[in-house]
Parts: structure tokens; C-alpha cells; sequence
């Protein structure tokens, strides 16, 4: 944490555990017997308890949203630039919520957690969680923390799912929903890549089947390749091309298949950095919970039906360079929601940066959050 | 109606527009015009721009925006699904004027229409001097207009007959916004913003 602390920074946080013994259903026909949460908030909850805004990660995500951990920690929270006083979620209004969803590596109970009367850890044999799985266990969260309804739900890309599944199967507990870089499914281009990423895990020999902790190593290859593959999707071709180009590392071509062009060596940086914070049995799983989220395909797959009870009010933001969630994945959401005649304003914010726009302070991008947040009414 | 800080195209807008209606702002610029219709009429709606601050000007007035270019069609609302669809001073600057039309028309019962006249009796003067009219109302040089898609009151009125449109009310306002006296005898002389509502007949 820079010293002296910014007056825009929540600060030192320290991650909160919550244990759940009331057995969950997940969506696969599997009950969790017991859970933990782990989740940061940020901010107070007022009086009428009106003020709590849920910030949903995404796929590599954590309850890590805002602040520093240390006061020797170098990177604050994933989306330390949105939350803090002040800032366009600001700290100093609201009582920002942020969970590791469940599956996941960072705190909350997945494939690293050791199963319940056992002395083995679920591994492989976590179940699948979904979207709707998420949402049931963070509306528990809710409930524990006091909050009736949010002020606000928000998130990017497999975030924004889980905002517009709230905003579904939770209508009277959402009053804003703010979905950003979303789509209401994935293409088939999107879960051919998730495929590709996952058989880069499965074919690594030392995945072991998903036992890999057991046999004492990491399938680090398979998850460097697939990080590789994914951080591809996240950013743009103009960005890539303009950040790298073809420059070569050596200023030469060396005729070998060492690293030679930069952006080589930039995506085996990426792929060795997310080794060492994430666990495989949880990417597959965050992968798997992308491809099946289609709350329409129970309608029909008429999305203008899924959302016919919903009452939130909507603020709808795409990236124009976007092509993992392209703007126009956002406007089937958007016409979804006209179609219903519900409260929907929908931004299409210009960047070069691709899907990880979502992600950064682009000034337009921030302002229409602020904007929109300056609206979300609170009790003093 | 009386509502501070509206143009007075904008008054005449709200005076035409039925209590409790549901419209579509096409290019509503800061959102002045939905939020004042919202505030005193109980309006409900949306608005379509294209311009981000605008956008950004109508999120902080709690107007319902929607980021669109109207050159790219209006294809996601569906039919009659509006009892109005407006379009102030917007319809000159789009590439098929007569096609958004009827696109208006396709989504809402009524449409709202305005745009600067240019048989207005100042542009009719440049023009008779062998010059492209640069008025107040219209301040861009040839070259750096994006009004493309200039007509007068009888080139409307023509298109309207053409498409079988009904005029339900006609009104026009001058640079200032002030209502036009004499308008009725000599309206494609003295009106420099027409301002139009019309529907399909039968």
C-alpha cells in the first residue's frame, strides 16, 4: 500500500469467513452439506440497511475487490480503481460486499477444501456449481449481513451473469443491477475456447485426473497454456498489435522456438504469473459454470420471458473492441429488458482494450458509473 | 405548460403528448425533454443517443438512455410498442430521413417530428444571392454540416402525401423559440423550425 494511504483508498482490509451448516441444493443434483464464504466488504451498512451494493466477480476473480491486504502489499483489490471513497462506487455512501463464489481457490469452499468427515480434499470431486448456485449461496450471505435487498448488484463478464440471475431469480432483492461486459449465454466460439482451455489442463500429465495435490504437483503447464489462451480472448487485436506488434525480443529472428516476438513472451508472463495464484480443479470448474449459464433455455430460450418478472432497474455496459462479450451480446440483454418495458439505460463505451476494458479506469466508462450510481437511492 | 427551461419546441412537444404515455426520445440529446415529460406528465420511455456525454447527461437525470446510432435502424423495438415516438431537430442529420420515418411510425402510434425550415424566408434570401443559407439556427458552412438532409415545410408536407401520413398538427417556432406570428398564412416563410405531428392513416 502506498504510503501515506490515498484518500481514495479503502485501505488495509482483511477477508471475512462465514460458515454455512444448512445444506445447499446445487443445480447438479448434489447437496453441499456445509460451506465457507469468504468475503471483503467495504464501507458501512446504514440504519434502513439500504445502502449494500454485491460486487460479483469474474472467472479468476476473489473477495479481494478493494484495498490492500498489508501495508506491504504492492497490488490492491481486482477493481481497487472503481471502489473506494469517492470513487465511482464510493465507499463513503454505500456497503460494498464482494465473496469468493463458491468452487473457487481464494477462501471460499472448492476443490481445495477438504471434504466434510474426510481427510481428503473434494479435488476433482467438487460438483459443478452454476450461476444460479452462486446467486443462492451469496443471497445466504445477505441474509447473514442484514441486507433485505441490495441497493445495487454489479459485475463484469461472468459477474454481470450473476447480476442478471439475481435480478431473476431474486426480483424484489435487487433494486440496480449493473451488467457489464455480459452476455445472456455464451457463443459457441466462447465455449470452444473454455474447450480448449480445459483440455490444456486434462492433458497435462500431471493433472492425475483432477488428484493432482494428492500425487504432490500442479498440471502448471496445462494451466500456463490455458491462461495463455484465455488472456488472448480478453484483449483486443488493435491493443495486442499496438502494445507489442512484432517487435522481437532479441531484434532478430533467431530460427528456434525459444521466445522470440514480445507478445510470446507476455502471454508465457501471464501463464506463469496465474499459475501461482490459481488453482486448475477451480479454473475447469469457473469454465464449466460459463458455458452452462442460459437462463432462457428453460423459456424457450426466449430471454424476453426469463426477465418478464424482474423489477430491478438496469444499467447495461459493453466495450466497442470487446469481442470475447461483443457489444452486441449486451444488446440482446437490452432488447430483453425493453421488451418488458423495465428501467434500462445501455452504454457501448469506445475502447481499444478489448474485454478486459471492464477492468479499467476509461474515463467515459467511470463516468457513466458514477453517474448512474449518483441515482441509486439511499437512506441517509 | 408551463415548464422552466424547455425550448419552446419542447413546450409545444409536452402540450401534444397525452398524460401517462409511453415514448421514444429519438436523439434526446441531454434527456431535458423525457425528464420534463417524466416530472409533469407521468411519462415513461426511453431515449436513443448516440453522443456519450449526452448519455451521460441523461443517466445523471435518471432518464432511461439507450446508446444507439438511429442510421442503424430501430429494428430492436417492436411495432406500435409506443404512443409516441419523437425526433427534435434530428431527423435532417440522418442518412434516410424517410425511411426512420417509417420506422416511427412502425413503433409508435403518433410520431412528433421537428426540423429547421429551410424555406425560411432568411435562407431563401442567401440562396438568392448564390450562397448556402448560414442563419443562426443553421450555423455550419456547406462542408461541415451534418445537416445533410435539409427541406422545407411543402418538401414534409409532399412526403407525408406520398407516404399516405396524416398531419394531426403542425406548429413552428422561430431561432429564438418563440411562437411564430403570421404563421398561419405564410408557414413555409416564417417558420424556422417546423414542428409536426402525424400518424398513418386508416
Amino acid at each position: 500500500m502506498p504510503e501515506p494511504k490515498p484518500a481514495d483508498s479503502v485501505g488495509l482490509v482483511v477477508p471475512q469467513f462465514r460458515h454455512f451448516d444448512e445444506p445447499l441444493a446445487l443445480d447438479c443434483g448434489v447437496t453441499l452439506p456445509a460451506y465457507d464464504l469468504c468475503y471483503e466488504t467495504y464501507g458501512a451498512l446504514n440504519a434502513a440497511g439500504d445502502n449494500a451494493v454485491l460486487v460479483c466477480h469474474a472467472l479468476s476473480g476473489d473477495a479481494h475487490a478493494a484495498g490492500y491486504h498489508e501495508e506491504d502489499s504492492r497490488k490492491p483489490g481486482w477493481w481497487d480503481n472503481c471502489i473506494g471513497p469517492g470513487k465511482p462506487l464510493d465507499t463513503n455512501r454505500f456497503f460494498v460486499v464482494c465473496a469468493n463464489n463458491l468452487g473457487g481457490c481464494n477462501g471460499s469452499t472448492g476443490p481445495l477444501a477438504v471434504k466434510p468427515h474426510s481427510e481428503k480434499r473434494y479435488g476433482p470431486d467438487f460438483p459443478i456449481v452454476t450461476v444460479r448456485d452462486w446467486v443462492r449461496s451469496q443471497a445466504r450471505l445477505a441474509d447473514v449481513l442484514g441486507v433485505k435487498q441490495w441497493a445495487a448488484v454489479m459485475g463484469g463478464s461472468l459477474g454481470g451473469m450473476q447480476v442478471l440471475q439475481w435480478t431473476i431469480d431474486f426480483p424484489d432483492r435487487v433494486r440496480h443491477a449493473v451488467v457489464i461486459a455480459a452476455a445472456p449465454r455464451l457463443s459457441t466460439q466462447n465455449i470452444a475456447f473454455n474447450e480448449v482451455a480445459r483440455q490444456a489442463i486434462r492433458s497435462d500429465p500431471e493433472f492425475h485426473d483432477g488428484h493432482y495435490v494428492e500425487h504432490g504437483v500442479m498440471p502448471e503447464r496445462g494451466l500456463r497454456l490455458a491462461r495463455m489462451v484465455g488472456h488472448i480472448t480478453y484483449l483486443s487485436d488493435d491493443v495486442l498489435h499496438a502494445k507489442f506488434g512484432r517487435e522481437l525480443r532479441d531484434g532478430k529472428i533467431n530460427f528456434n522456438f525459444g521466445v522470440e516476438f514480445q507478445i510470446e513472451s507476455y502471454l508465457r508472463y501471464q501463464g506463469e504469473s496465474f499459475v501461482n495464484r490459481f488453482d486448475a480443479n477451480t479454473y475447469l470448474l469457473m469454465t464449466k459454470s460459463l458455458d452452462y449459464f442460459d437462463p432462457a433455455a428453460e423459456y424457450g430460450d426466449d430471454l424476453t420471458r426469463v426477465l418478464a418478472s424482474c423489477q430491478a432497474s438496469y444499467l447495461v455496459i459493453s466495450f466497442s473492441s470487446d469481442w470475447r462479450f461483443s457489444p452486441k451480446r449486451s444488446r440482446e440483454i437490452v432488447r430483453a429488458l425493453l421488451d418488458n418495458d423495465l428501467d434500462v439505460s445501455y452504454v457501448d463505451i469506445e475502447s481499444e482494450l478489448g474485454h478486459d476494458s471492464f477492468l479499467l479506469p476509461i474515463a467515459q466508462y467511470h463516468e457513466v458509473l458514477r453517474a448512474y450510481f449518483d441515482r441509486v437511492r439511499t437512506s441517509p | 405548460m408551463n415548464m422552466a427551461g424547455l425550448r419552446a419546441e419542447q413546450a409545444l412537444i409536452a402540450d401534444w403528448i397525452t398524460a401517462g404515455s409511453r415514448v421514444l426520445d429519438l436523439g434526446c440529446g441531454d434527456g431535458q425533454l423525457l425528464a420534463a415529460l417524466a416530472e409533469h406528465k407521468g411519462v415513461t420511455g426511453y431515449g436513443i443517443e448516440i453522443d456519450p456525454d449526452n448519455i451521460v447527461s441523461c443517466i445523471k437525470r435518471g432518464v432511461n438512455v439507450i446508446h444507439s446510432d438511429l442510421d442503424a435502424g430501430l429494428s430492436e423495438f417492436d411495432p406500435e410498442s409506443f404512443d409516441f415516438v419523437i425526433m427534435t431537430q434530428t431527423l435532417q442529420a440522418t442518412r434516410f430521413p424517410h425511411e426512420l420515418i417509417d420506422e416511427m411510425l412502425r413503433i409508435g402510434r403518433q410520431s412528433i417530428v421537428t426540423f429547421p425550415n429551410m424555406g425560411h424566408w432568411k435562407c431563401r434570401a442567401q440562396f438568392l444571392l448564390g450562397r448556402m443559407p448560414v442563419t443562426r439556427h443553421l450555423p455550419h458552412t456547406w462542408y461541415d454540416t451534418p445537416n445533410i438532409h435539409m427541406c422545407t415545410l411543402s418538401d414534409f408536407e409532399d412526403l407525408c402525401a406520398e407516404k399516405h401520413l396524416e398531419v394531426l398538427e403542425r406548429a413552428a417556432v422561430d431561432s429564438q423559440h418563440r411562437a411564430v406570428p403570421g404563421m398561419g398564412l405564410w408557414p413555409n416563410l416564417l417558420a424556422e423550425i417546423a414542428v409536426y405531428r402525424i400518424r398513418r392513416r386508416g
